[in-house]
């Protein structure tokens, strides 16, 4: 799985003037598709982050 | 042993009952992603439903859900692998492997890391030109960490013609499988493999080891070494026993749901490019908020992919039905699942629109015409 400019995802503003919740996903490149992997660890997706980031070999910028 | 006694031993041992398979799609009839794809290098799901392949440098393949299927059987799908570039020499840590994955909540009935621990059989239908010796494995991924293992050798005798191979695993005693919606364990078809694999006594089934290289010693094949090379499969079934018993036949619509709490597609209809089934609202000036109805419980927190992606010739906007489109910034996230609940919510980015919209009513919006948008939700193992 190939997987390339990992940043983390904040979540949607609910309510106007309350923050959102933060890091609820990974915004990513997947084999080239661009998604959002929720911070689960159940999720496939996530798991192989983890795993690349714990071999070193992905790093997950802050989110905006 | 008289047929009274077998009857009893076989309703005891409950591979008579129904629902005896513990595979989901075993006989590939259901693939909701696509029914070929090319040109595939890595690992991933790609046709039919919950068959994985797990592939690391070995070659390339052209995957299909096929036709071609054992005579006499009552199969009418089968999954193909067709090797498109071949790797004549694998590298040590290099595979090819037909992985199927159980969750863990599913297996509980096997008592594993237990005295009871019950053997499995598993069974499946496999036609190849490439004659020669297999190992079917199975991975327990168990609640220490740890990746037991035990397989057993299968041979392919005759080219080019349907066969029905069985294979029996004694349970393991010593490990515990997760009671969750986690992945549990693992049959893995080997087709090819490195020696990294290869190189140590195969253990012949008898017994659980996480040693490596002692996992499929009897391997014989590499199923990627030219392009003449194909592979298929059927009737794939795992049940409690040592007796394999005929494939159980189920209707499509049973088992396209059981696939669905893995993975689903919400495509659009009419030709406006409305994603049926997804209403949302404006969450603020720079984000929509959708509920996605389901038609099974995911099995867990889903990654949501658009299809094209949304930044592919400006193709997604939430649509304020007869106002006005907001084109996406992002991709979709997802916002919240909960387990065994049959919607999930979703969040996308999207241009500032005026506060007055805030609060209305959306569905996403595909307007570059395209027959097949849609949103995909992968809650696979």
């Amino acid at each position: 799985m190939n997987i390339t400019n990992a940043k983390y995802r904040n979540g949607p503003i609910i309510i106007e003037g309350v923050a959102p919740e933060a890091n609820i996903g990974v915004d990513c490149l997947i084999d080239g598709k661009h998604v959002v992997v929720p911070t689960d660890p159940a999720n496939r997706h996530y798991a192989e982050i983890l795993k690349q980031v714990a071999a070193g070999e992905l790093t997950i910028a802050d989110a905006d | 042993m008289s047929k009274a006694a077998e009857l009893a031993a076989l309703i005891g041992s409950q591979t008579a009952q129904g629902n005896k398979n513990l595979v989901k799609n075993g006989s590939m009839v259901v693939s909701q992603r696509a029914t070929s794809s090319t040109s595939i290098t890595t690992a991933g799901y790609y046709t039919v439903d919950r068959q994985y392949v797990e592939i690391n440098n070995a070659g390339t393949w052209t995957m299909t859900q096929s036709d071609d299927v054992p005579a006499g059987e009552g199969f009418a799908k089968s999954f193909k692998y067709d090797c498109t570039t071949a790797d004549t020499s694998l590298g040590t840590s290099h595979y090819f492997i037909h992985r199927y994955s159980i969750e863990g909540q599913d297996l509980q009935q096997l008592m594993y890391g237990t005295s009871s621990a019950k053997p499995v059989t598993i069974s499946f239908f496999v036609k190849s030109n490439k004659t020669g010796t297999y190992v079917c494995e199975l991975q327990q991924l168990a609640t220490d960490g740890s990746f037991p293992r035990s397989g057993k050798a299968f041979t392919i005798n005759s080219a080019n013609t349907w066969e029905k191979k069985t294979v029996t695993i004694n349970g393991n005693t010593a490990k515990f499988t997760p009671d969750s919606n986690a992945r549990g364990m693992d049959i893995m078809i080997w087709l090819a493999a490195g020696t990294d694999f290869t190189s140590g006594t195969f253990n012949a089934g008898n017994s659980w080891t996480t040693t490596n290289n002692e996992r499929v010693g009897a391997l014989t094949v590499n199923i990627a070494d030219s392009t003449a090379n194909e592979i298929l499969f059927t009737g794939l079934q795992m049940e409690i026993g040592e007796v394999a018993t005929p494939f159980e036949h189920e209707d499509f619509a049973t088992t396209l749901e059981k696939c669905q709490r893995y993975y689903f597609e919400s495509k659009r209809v009419g030709a406006g490019g409305v994603d049926y089934g997804q209403v949302g609202r404006i969450s603020n000036q720079v984000q929509g908020l959708y509920t996605q109805p389901l038609p099974t419980p995911l099995r867990g927190s889903p990654t949501i992919t658009a299809n094209p992606a949304y930044n592919t010739g400006s193709s997604w906007n939430n649509n304020l039905s007869g106002v006005t489109n907001v084109t996406w910034t992002g991709a979709p996230a997802l916002y919240s699942w909960h387990a065994n609940k049959n919607s999930v919510e979703w969040s996308v980015a999207q241009t500032s629109i005026a506060s007055g919209y805030v609060g209305m009513v959306i569905q996403p919006y595909a307007n570059t015409g395209q027959s097949e948008n849609y949103i995909s939700f992968d809650a696979e193992l």
